[in-house]
């Protein structure tokens, strides 16, 4: 089949050909790089946390009325209240293990700094920026976070100290993501410094992996850079995460609120206090859901829409030239000719559109990365994309094509 | 002649239901994701204070160090510190100025069953809720004096009021805060400034209002500390007043363009001066009026942003597709056309006849559109965002949706009319 008759037919439709290719352009464009967004979204989200996940749960609550941290013999009456928490909390029948933390993994409330091969560097000028998280011996367990190398903390490493005294701890542990930047060969046994200060912190294990808790792209240059510290944080407020056995998350969310409350009136308790850690995820990926589930649908309805533009101007085509495909078939030429005519010509003018989409949808992604925080869109996508509204094309214009070829020889006979 | 146009137009539609649904559809689907979207943008990016926000300005200076400064480039700080916010208070510059930081509160009922929660609390000086317009149901705010002699006085919203007292007067009672009794001067009536532009940069910026408002002094006597406190060297937060942070907004009223360019002059000469006694290394500075101040925060998050771009590239494909669907009915009756032609109907009158068509089916698309809309908010509100519950179809949107969808279905409908119109009677005559 030559393509001049094709071309030379489609030049008395210009605005219709325009139309069509326009709008698979633009969809093109808008699809390529909504699917791209969705795509990094999805990413993002699937990232796992290190943590074991199931099963785990935090409890954030603020003591009314107790010391300030200012005067001496404050800090050891926190401890004590802490303490009072903890025991009671590892007394329930359904709870495995507690540890008292200063965060989460995506909680969004951290406490960042900086390890340095060398002493006395200051924060700007570390080797790595890291995230703090401070807590007992029995972080590693409850986290359900994975000790590669090294020890684990132990109840004679343990210190406490007040939520603003400076200080570093003797021991950590460090993420495998820190220790590799730190010590290619092998971190456990060497010395780092934090947050530039001249005291030695000496590494004694290496758990896999340890999210921090921002999920801002500030975090992006550190996202699994976490330095763990065998130290109770003394405040007037306190964090617990606590794993329970398998199966009672939910009675142990239930109970804990009067069993602290049992310990002590005298603090705030409330709605958000207390939340599984399928809480904690769902709220801090909750954008990036709305957004993918928003693109995806605007891509469905847009491709939707697409396709019927071309299934209404592709019929409106066909029952145009009802003569002259009755003419065709008189003159010899069969069912599938007919159908492959309508077939080529829109794929002729879905490629006009595609070249073009192309062109909208590398503009559309720069214009994009200029005014937003995005990446440069692969050309897999782009590839995918053309591939998808050709298909599409051909999808519509099946239809339409078919009437086309069922058009009886003998409509040539008749006069219109 | 109108009248007939819209029986033609209705007949036409009516011949052709797959296709009039398809547009009507399309369309309004376009129109109700544009609306959704505008509506959480206008939304966010709303006037917090209509009729105020352009006589308040945000002074802004930087304490930073030499080195990190690049001209042009660095921007002045967010906030002030503690002895520049009361350098440029103390001066006195504006006719009214006032000072303001947001902390937390845990607030203890008075009841015994009752515990112990959390409320946003604002820091301020005696000026600040006069100058924001804040309505008082009861009481008033305090005064100048009751700051500076850290009067442990207090202003409650009208949710705290209900929750606390029931509603009733409250002023004179106490409300216990962080520890320490507060006694009431204050009720406000409803006051929720969005977005809330006194406390943008700590991730807040909208929902319910703050619960407290009390004097600065009083307040960091109590230990309240600030939510938002950044420094740029090792210092005790402990003790915010001297430590190298920042801390602390400053709000000035300045009525007209002489005062503000006064204020500017002022402005500068306090930061030359800071510079000349070694406290400061750079000379930058910044007076934004209110609006001016959010879009430089860029408060507007950009994922709404994003979401209402999406949805007008929704609308051209939308529009295009309506273009050539209206083009092929219209050609479609070429025929028809060439009689009404041939009979004495005018060009113009033919476009009229199809511009009434394209009409038509712009207001079915935007009543459809509408109903998406309300769709589609209603999703938002079900959303936990917290602007959420914020997001309403108000009447200038309303309105805006036919707009819309009238605009578009006009220009969707130009081509095929001009194409209608220009078509010439005999060929089509003849061919019959």
């Amino acid at each position: 089949m030559t393509l001049h008759p094709m071309i030379a037919a489609l030049r008395k439709h210009k605005a219709g050909v325009v139309l069509i290719a326009l709008q698979i352009a633009l969809t093109l464009a808008i699809v390529c790089n909504a699917v791209f967004i969705i795509g990094q979204r999805v990413q993002r989200v699937n990232r796992p946390t290190g943590l074991d996940e199931s099963n785990l749960m935090l409890v954030t609550q603020q003591w009314v009325g107790a010391p300030s941290g200012d005067q001496p013999g404050d800090v050891d009456k926190l401890d004590s209240l802490q303490q009072a928490d903890l025991a009671a909390l590892r007394n329930m029948p359904d709870v495995a293990s507690v540890v008292p933390i200063n965060s989460l993994p995506l909680l969004n409330s951290s406490w960042n700094g900086s390890a340095a091969l060398k002493p006395g560097t200051d924060l700007r000028g570390g080797n790595a920026r890291t995230t703090y998280y401070f807590g007992d011996e029995h972080m590693l367990k409850t986290l359900g976070v994975k000790l590669v190398a090294g020890r684990a903390f132990t109840a004679a490493d343990v210190q406490h100290r007040g939520f603003r005294d400076q200080g570093e701890p003797p021991i950590a542990i460090v993420t495998q993501a820190l220790a590799d930047k730190l010590f290619p060969q092998g971190a456990v046994g060497k010395v780092m410094y934090l947050d530039g200060s001249g005291t030695p912190t000496t590494i004694i294990g290496v758990v896999q992996r340890l999210q921090v808790p921002g999920t801002g792209s500030w975090t992006n240059g550190f996202v699994w850079n976490a330095t763990l510290e065998p130290v109770r944080l003394n405040a007037n407020f306190s964090r617990y995460a606590i794993r329970t056995k398998p199966g009672r998350l939910q009675a142990v969310m239930k109970a804990v609120t009067p069993v602290l409350y049992g310990v002590n009136p005298m603090r705030v308790l409330d709605d958000d206090s207390v939340k599984s850690f399928a809480d904690i995820r769902a709220e801090a990926y909750r954008a990036d859901v709305g957004m993918a589930v928003l693109m995806g649908v605007v891509c469905l309805i847009l491709i939707g829409v697409t396709a019927a533009g071309i299934v209404g101007l592709t019929s409106f085509w066909v029952g145009q030239r009802h003569r002259q495909i009755g003419v065709r078939r008189a003159l010899g030429a069969r069912k599938v000719d007919i159908l492959h005519y309508f077939q080529t010509e829109n794929l002729l003018i879905a490629g006009i559109g595609a070249v073009i989409g192309v062109l909208l949808a590398i503009g559309l992604n720069l214009w994009l990365m200029h005014h937003y925080e995005m990446d440069r869109l692969p050309v897999l996508y782009v590839i995918a994309g053309v591939a998808a509204v050709l298909v599409l094309g051909q999808a519509a214009v099946f239809a339409p094509a078919r009437r086309a070829s069922n058009v009886p020889p003998v409509v040539a006979t008749r006069s219109v | 002649m109108f009248g007939y146009y819209l029986q033609l137009a209705w007949r036409s539609l009516g011949r052709n239901r797959v296709l009039t649904t398809l547009m009507v559809l399309a369309l309004a689907l376009g129109i109700g994701a544009c609306i959704t979207t505008l509506t959480v943008l206008r939304l966010l990016s709303g006037d917090p204070l209509p009729g105020r926000s352009a006589q308040l300005y945000y002074p802004q200076v930087d304490p930073y160090p030499k080195d990190g400064y690049v001209p042009g480039q660095s921007k002045p700080q967010e906030n002030l510190t503690w002895v520049d916010a009361n350098n440029l208070f103390e001066a006195h510059r504006a006719p009214r100025q006032a000072l303001v930081a947001l902390g937390s509160a845990k607030i203890q009922p008075h009841d015994a069953g009752g515990r112990p929660f959390f409320g946003d609390a604002v820091m301020a000086t005696a000026e600040f809720l006069p100058m924001v317009g804040a309505p008082f149901r009861y009481g008033s705010a305090w005064s100048a004096d009751d700051d500076t002699a850290g009067a442990r006085v207090v202003v409650i919203a009208d949710f705290l009021n209900q929750k606390l007292f029931g509603g009733a007067n409250s002023v004179g009672r106490t409300v216990r805060l962080n520890g320490n009794d507060f006694r009431v001067v204050g009720v406000l009536g409803h006051f929720s400034p969005q977005p809330r532009f006194y406390a943008i940069n700590i991730g807040r910026s909208y929902g319910d209002g703050d619960g407290v408002f009390l004097p600065l002094r009083a307040a960091r006597a109590t230990e309240m500390a600030p939510t938002n406190i950044s420094c740029w060297a090792a210092g005790d937060i402990e003790h915010l007043e001297t430590a190298p942070c920042m801390w602390l907004g400053l709000w000035v009223e300045l009525p007209d363009a002489a005062a503000v360019a006064n204020y500017q002059r002022f402005l500068d000469g306090y930061v030359r001066e800071q510079v000349a006694q070694g406290r400061f290394h750079r000379t930058d500075t910044a007076l934004p009026d209110l609006m001016q101040w959010l879009r430089n925060e860029q408060v507007v998050p950009d994922d709404a942003r994003l979401q209402a771009g999406l949805a007008f590239g929704f609308l051209l494909i939308c529009v295009t597709n309506t273009i050539g669907l209206l083009l092929a009915k219209c050609l479609r009756r070429s025929r028809e056309i060439g009689v009404r032609r041939a009979l004495g109907a005018t060009r113009g009158a033919i476009f009229g006849q199809f511009m009434v068509e394209a009409a038509i089916v712009g207001l079915a698309g935007g009543l459809l559109g509408l109903v998406f809309a309300e769709a589609g908010l209603w999703g938002i509100r079900h959303q936990p965002a917290e602007y959420a519950s914020l997001a309403r179809l108000d009447l200038s949107m309303f309105a805006f949706t036919f707009v819309v969808a009238l605009a578009s279905a006009l220009v969707a409908g130009l081509l095929p009319a001009w194409r209608a119109c220009v078509v010439a009677p005999a060929p089509q005559l003849k061919s019959s």
